[in-house]
C-alpha cells in the first residue's frame, strides 16, 4: 500500500516531446515506473527519446491503458491538458507545470470538478512512493522506503525533509506535493485523509507555507479527524507582508496568511510543531520513536 | 503587476467604467494646462505604487490652473512617505489632475480571487473611502459579497444584487450595475489579480464614477497581455529586484545583511527563516528556479554581491533539476569574474552533489563548506557579524 501511486500506475507524459518532459520521462523509468509514452499534440504516430508519442490523451488512454497523466506542458496551453486529461477519464492527473494564470485555473477546477479525476498540482513536483513509482521530477535515489508520509506545497523544502529523514534510516510511505498556486488540484486535508487511512504510513510531515487558509482547513481536519502523529513545518515566518514569495500563492495579503497564525492553527490541532527547517528530521523520529 | 491610477483609470475608461475627466503631468506647468483645459476646481494626485496618498500630503485640491500648478509643484518631486511605502518613501515623477466632483456618497467595489472557493468574488460595501481592512474586521455585515460562476462569471442578477446592497436607486443603479458588470469584464480580460475602486462615488447630479483605482494583474498572466507589460514602471521597484526579473530570477530585497542563493521558494523561504533563528537577517529571498543555467547562477551571485548591507553569502542547494555541478559552474564562473570580496558558506545536497563539490575543491575557491542547512546558517551568520565560523 502506498497512496496516489503505485507499481500498477501506467504514466502517461503529457508535453513529452519538450525537454523537460522527455528529461523527466526518463528519469520516471529509469527509477521502475511503467510509463507507457507521451501526448504531444500534432507530433503522434512517432516515438520520441523511446517513448510512444500519441497527437490525443484519448488515444494513450486506449491504447496504453494510461491511468496517470503528467503533465510538463507551458503554461498556456497546460490548463488545457489538465482538462484533456480528465475528459479522457484518467483518474490521477499530476500537473509540474508553474505559471498558469490563475484564471485559467479557476475555469479548470471547475471543470475537474464535472468529473471523476483527481488533479495534484500545478506547480508541483509530483507523487513518488518510494521503491514502486516515481511520477515526478523529484530525485528519486534520496526517497527509502519507510512509514513517514510527506505532504508540501514546496518542492525543493520537500527533499530536503526526505534527505533529512533518509539520513537517519527513515523512510517514506509517500511523498506530495500539492503545489505552490493560489488555486490548485488536491489539498493538504485530502492527502491527509489518503494517509490516515494507509496502513503504511504510520506518522505525517506536513510542510506548509504563507499565504491563503489551506493550513488553516488541514489543521481543522487533523483535529478531527487525524489518528496518526502529525509533524508541521511552516516556511515563510521572516517573509514581509504583500510580497509574493517565489510561489504564486505565498503572499500575505491583508494581514492574511501569516506563518504564526497557522503555526498557531496546527499546535491547536495536537500537531507538533517544527521551528527550525534543520529540525523537521529529527523531530520526525522522535515522533515515531526510533 | 501593479501600475498606476493614471494607467488603471485610462483602462477603466476602455471597458466604459465612468471615471472624472483628466490628465497626467510630470511639470507644474503641465498640470496648469491641464487645469485650464478641465475648468472649475481640480483634484491634483501623487502617482505612485501606494495607498494611504491622502493623508500623506500626496492629494490636493485646486480651486484654479494656478493653484493647480502650485500644488503640483508641492507634490512632485517629493517623497511620499505612507504605511505601504519604503520607510524612505517613493519619488512622486507625475501626478493625475482631475475634475474635482461633488460628491453625494462614498462606496467601495473590488473584485479578486477567493482561494479557497477558487473563484473570482465581487466584493462592495457603503462604508467607502475608508481602509476597507478594518471595515472587513470591524464591521464585517457592511461587506457584501458576490462569487462568480468559475465558468460563466458575474450573472446580471448578482451585479443587481450588489447594485441594491450598495443602496443605490433610479438611474444611479443602472448605472452601478453596468459599472459593475463592466468592471468585472475588464477584471478578467485583463487577467487581474485585484480590481478596487475606492472610493467609489455617486455625485450630486446622480453619476456613479470611480473616483480612485487601482488595478493589480496575475504575472502569470501577462505573457498575453504585451500592452500591459508596457505600463511597467521599473521606478516603482527596487532596482535591484528590476536587474534580477530581466535574469528570470525570483529576488526580493530584504534589510539584513546575509545574502541567500536558493532554488525553490519553499527551501528558500525556509534558508530565511532559519537564518533568522540562528540569530542573522536575511538581505533577500531569491529563487534561483529548478531549470538554472550557469550564467543564471552567476547572474545571481552578482546581484546579491552589488546589495552594500550584504556581508555573507549563504547558498543553499537541493539539487533535483538544477544539478550541483551545474551550480558549481556557476558559481565558479561568478567568482572567476566578481572575485570574492564576501565569505560565501555552500551547502549543497542531492543530484550530481559529488561531481559539484569536486569541482568546486578543485577550483581551490575558499568556500566555506557546511554540513547541513543549520550548520550553513549558523556559518553565515557568524561571518556576517564578523566572527568566526
Amino acid at each position: 500500500m502506498s497512496i496516489l501511486v503505485d507499481r500498477t500506475t501506467r504514466v502517461l507524459v503529457q508535453g513529452i516531446t519538450g525537454k523537460e518532459g522527455a528529461f523527466h520521462a526518463a528519469r520516471c523509468r529509469e527509477y521502475g515506473t511503467t510509463v507507457v509514452g507521451g501526448v504531444t499534440p500534432g507530433k503522434g504516430g512517432g516515438t520520441h527519446e523511446g517513448f510512444a508519442v500519441w497527437n490525443t490523451v484519448e488515444e494513450a488512454v486506449r491504447r496504453e491503458g494510461a491511468n496517470c497523466a503528467l503533465i510538463f506542458v507551458p503554461p498556456p496551453a497546460a490548463a488545457d491538458a489538465i482538462m484533456e486529461a480528465a475528459a479522457a477519464g484518467v483518474p490521477l492527473v499530476i500537473c509540474i507545470t508553474e505559471g498558469i494564470p490563475v484564471a485559467d485555473m479557476v475555469r479548470a477546477k471547475h471543470y475537474l470538478a464535472s468529473t471523476s479525476s483527481r488533479l495534484i498540482g500545478p506547480n508541483c513536483p509530483g507523487v513518488i512512493t518510494p521503491g514502486q513509482a516515481k511520477v515526478g521530477i523529484m530525485p528519486g535515489h534520496i526517497h527509502q522506503v519507510g512509514p513517514v508520509g510527506v505532504v508540501s506545497r514546496s518542492g525543493t523544502l520537500t527533499y530536503e525533509v526526505v534527505g533529512q529523514l533518509s539520513a537517519r534510516g527513515i523512510g517514506q510511505s509517500s511523498c506530495v506535493g500539492i503545489g505552490g498556486d493560489p488555486v490548485n488540484g488536491t489539498t493538504f486535508v485530502d492527502v491527509l485523509r489518503l494517509f490516515n487511512t494507509d496502513p503504511e504510513t504510520r506518522a505525517i510531515m506536513m510542510i506548509g507555507e504563507i499565504g491563503g487558509t489551506a493550513e488553516e482547513d488541514a489543521a481543522a481536519f487533523i483535529k478531527d479527524n487525524v489518528t496518526k502523529p502529525v509533524v508541521g513545518f511552516i516556511c515563510g515566518q521572516t517573509a514581509p507582508p504583500g510580497r509574493r514569495m517565489g510561489h504564486a500563492g505565498a503572499i500575505i495579503a491583508g494581514g492574511k496568511g501569516t506563518a504564526a497564525e497557522k503555526m498557531k492553527a496546527l499546535e491547536a490541532a495536537g500537531a507538533t510543531l517544527v521551528r527550525s527547517p534543520a529540525d523537521m528530521g529529527a523531530t520526525v523520529a522522535k515522533v515515531i520513536g526510533t | 503587476m501593479k501600475i498606476h491610477e493614471h494607467q488603471a483609470k485610462a483602462l477603466l475608461r476602455e471597458f466604459a467604467v465612468p471615471v472624472p475627466d483628466g490628465d497626467v503631468a510630470d511639470t507644474p506647468a503641465r498640470a496648469r494646462a491641464i487645469a485650464q483645459r478641465l475648468g472649475g476646481p481640480v483634484v491634483v494626485k501623487a502617482q505612485v505604487h501606494a495607498g494611504g496618498r491622502g493623508k500623506a500630503g500626496g492629494i490636493r485640491l485646486a480651486t484654479d490652473p494656478a493653484g493647480a500648478e502650485a500644488a503640483a509643484k508641492q507634490i512632485l518631486g517629493m517623497r511620499l512617505r505612507t504605511p505601504q511605502t519604503p520607510a524612505e518613501g517613493i519619488l512622486v515623477r507625475s501626478v493625475w489632475v482631475e475634475q474635482a466632483s461633488a460628491i453625494e456618497r462614498e462606496l467601495y467595489l473590488s473584485m479578486t480571487l477567493d482561494r479557497t472557493r477558487a473563484t473570482h468574488v465581487v466584493m462592495a460595501s457603503e462604508a467607502g473611502g475608508m481602509d476597507i481592512e478594518e471595515v472587513a474586521a470591524r464591521t464585517p455585515e457592511k461587506i457584501i459579497r458576490e462569487w462568480t460562476h468559475p465558468a460563466l462569471g458575474l450573472a446580471d442578477f448578482q451585479a443587481r444584487r450588489l447594485a441594491f446592497g450598495l443602496g443605490l436607486g433610479g438611474d444611479s443603479f443602472k448605472q452601478g450595475v453596468t459599472l459593475i458588470r463592466n468592471l468585472f469584464r475588464l477584471y478578467l480580460a485583463r487577467d487581474c489579480s485585484l480590481a478596487e475602486i475606492n472610493p467609489l462615488v455617486v455625485t450630486k447630479d446622480g453619476r456613479v464614477l470611480a473616483l480612485d483605482a487601482k488595478l493589480n494583474f496575475d504575472d502569470n498572466g501577462l505573457y498575453r497581455h504585451p500592452e500591459l507589460v508596457a505600463l511597467r514602471d521599473v521606478h516603482e521597484e527596487d532596482p535591484l529586484d528590476v536587474e534580477a526579473s530581466k535574469y528570470g530570477l525570483n529576488y526580493i530585497k530584504l534589510d539584513g545583511n546575509v545574502a541567500c542563493m536558493v532554488n525553490g521558494a519553499g527551501l528558500a523561504m525556509a534558508t530565511m527563516d532559519i537564518v533568522k533563528l540562528s540569530g542573522g537577517e536575511p538581505a533577500n529571498f531569491l529563487d534561483v528556479g529548478g531549470g538554472a543555467s550557469p550564467e543564471q547562477i552567476e547572474n545571481a551571485f552578482r546581484i546579491l554581491s552589488s546589495d552594500p548591507a550584504v556581508k555573507a553569502i549563504f547558498i543553499n542547494v537541493f539539487g533535483g533539476i538544477l544539478r550541483v555541478d551545474r551550480l558549481a559552474e556557476g558559481v565558479i564562473a561568478a567568482v572567476r569574474t566578481l572575485g570574492l570580496t564576501l565569505p560565501v558558506v555552500l551547502r549543497a545536497e542531492g543530484t550530481n552533489v559529488e561531481q559539484g563539490k569536486q569541482m568546486l575543491a578543485d577550483s581551490g575557491l575558499p568556500l566555506v563548506m557546511a554540513d547541513d542547512m543549520g550548520d550553513g546558517a549558523r556559518k553565515a551568520v557568524a561571518l556576517a557579524s564578523g566572527r568566526r565560523p
